[in-house]
């Protein structure tokens, strides 16, 4: 518990100070950790397989993409203009607004009795895995470990029951790619327009 | 308070941390970020459902933030990509000086911008 509330505070810390820092550069790195801070929260649940991906995924790619982003987009001096958008008051009421309606939400409704004890132990028989594994010609074996979210699970799942999504996701990254060269693209003209 | 209800609050913060960020800031890159911050909120919620949920050898969480994370990447490379193009065209990413061709405008001004995007063209076209 004590693990859990560190890292949740230092996670909504460094994400807090990600978006309201004036140099572009500490935004970037304060979002890497509050991401690094995501994965350990991930890790505490028992998801290493998205944890790891978070790490691969947000703090090898996005994160570095960002500070591409903010290094080629460094235009002049940054000087003292203000941070914020003449209507930031009523964005900051807006969010805090969220904020504090889904979190009555969330400490009023029934999410504390719903599994006090903690995660729920996996099914002992192996008939309860055959139904929800979709692919009822190839149930699993006894689940060997308690941790029901092993790589081999999630392999297996990903090829068989959303092989479909996969593919379409992959597509999907495809065409952004090509998107996102052909929109950066330099704009070949003679005569830039003054 | 049950670790449940702590994983959901430090998710709404998130949530609202990066609603906050991308209605106020004006820096556009800072606005991507807050909408990153978003995206990280939900799939933190999806996890921590699948693990206190039920049916946690379902594995249906894990599989839809797979699936995000993939998506919220392909969003950032276009996002970024929108953001590096703007800055080139308008020299600025300060969302409130992005704006496209003014509209409300007297027709004077307007036809003398139509004159000169066919003057401009003229002058590609003979280059």
């Amino acid at each position: 518990m004590v693990t859990l509330a560190i890292t949740a505070v230092g996670t909504v810390a460094c994400g807090a100070l990600a978006v309201s820092l004036r140099n572009l550069v500490h935004c970037a790195l304060f979002l890497a950790l509050s991401l690094g801070g995501l994965a350990l929260l991930y890790l505490q649940l028992g998801a290493e397989f998205i944890a790891f991906a978070q790490v691969l995924v947000y703090i090898g790619a996005v994160a570095i993409l960002i500070v591409f982003a903010v290094l080629l987009t460094r235009g002049g001096d940054p000087a003292r203009e203000p941070l914020l958008s003449a209507g930031w008051l009523s964005g900051v009421l807006i969010a805090a607004g969220l904020f504090a309606i889904v979190s009555i939400a969330i400490l009023s409704s029934g999410a504390g009795k719903l599994n006090n004890a903690g995660p729920v132990p996996p099914p002992d028989s192996g008939s309860a895995q055959a139904v929800w594994q979709g692919d009822a010609r190839q149930p699993l074996q006894q689940m060997p470990t308690s941790n029901p979210a092993t790589v081999d699970r999630i392999g297996q799942a990903l090829m068989t029951k959303y092989v479909l999504p996969l593919e379409v996701l992959g597509l999907l990254l495809t065409a952004a790619l090509i998107g996102a060269v052909l929109i950066a693209l330099q704009e070949q003209r003679p005569n830039p327009p003054a | 308070m049950t670790p449940l209800q702590i994983y959901l609050l430090v998710s709404a913060l998130l949530f609202a941390i990066g609603l906050a960020a991308a209605l106020t800031r004006r820096n556009a890159i800072i606005v991507l970020m807050g909408i990153e911050i978003m995206l990280n909120a939900a799939n933190l919620n999806f996890v921590a459902f699948w693990r206190f949920g039920s049916h946690p050898e379902a594995l249906t969480g894990l599989v839809f933030v797979l699936f995000s994370i993939g998506v919220a990447a392909a969003e950032a490379a276009v996002g970024l990509a929108l953001i590096i193009s703007i800055y080139r065209h308008f020299k600025t990413t300060d969302v409130n000086q992005i704006s496209p061709a003014p509209v409300a405008q007297s027709p004077g001004t307007s036809r003398s911008q139509g004159e000169l995007a066919a003057g401009s063209n003229a002058q590609e076209g003979s280059a």
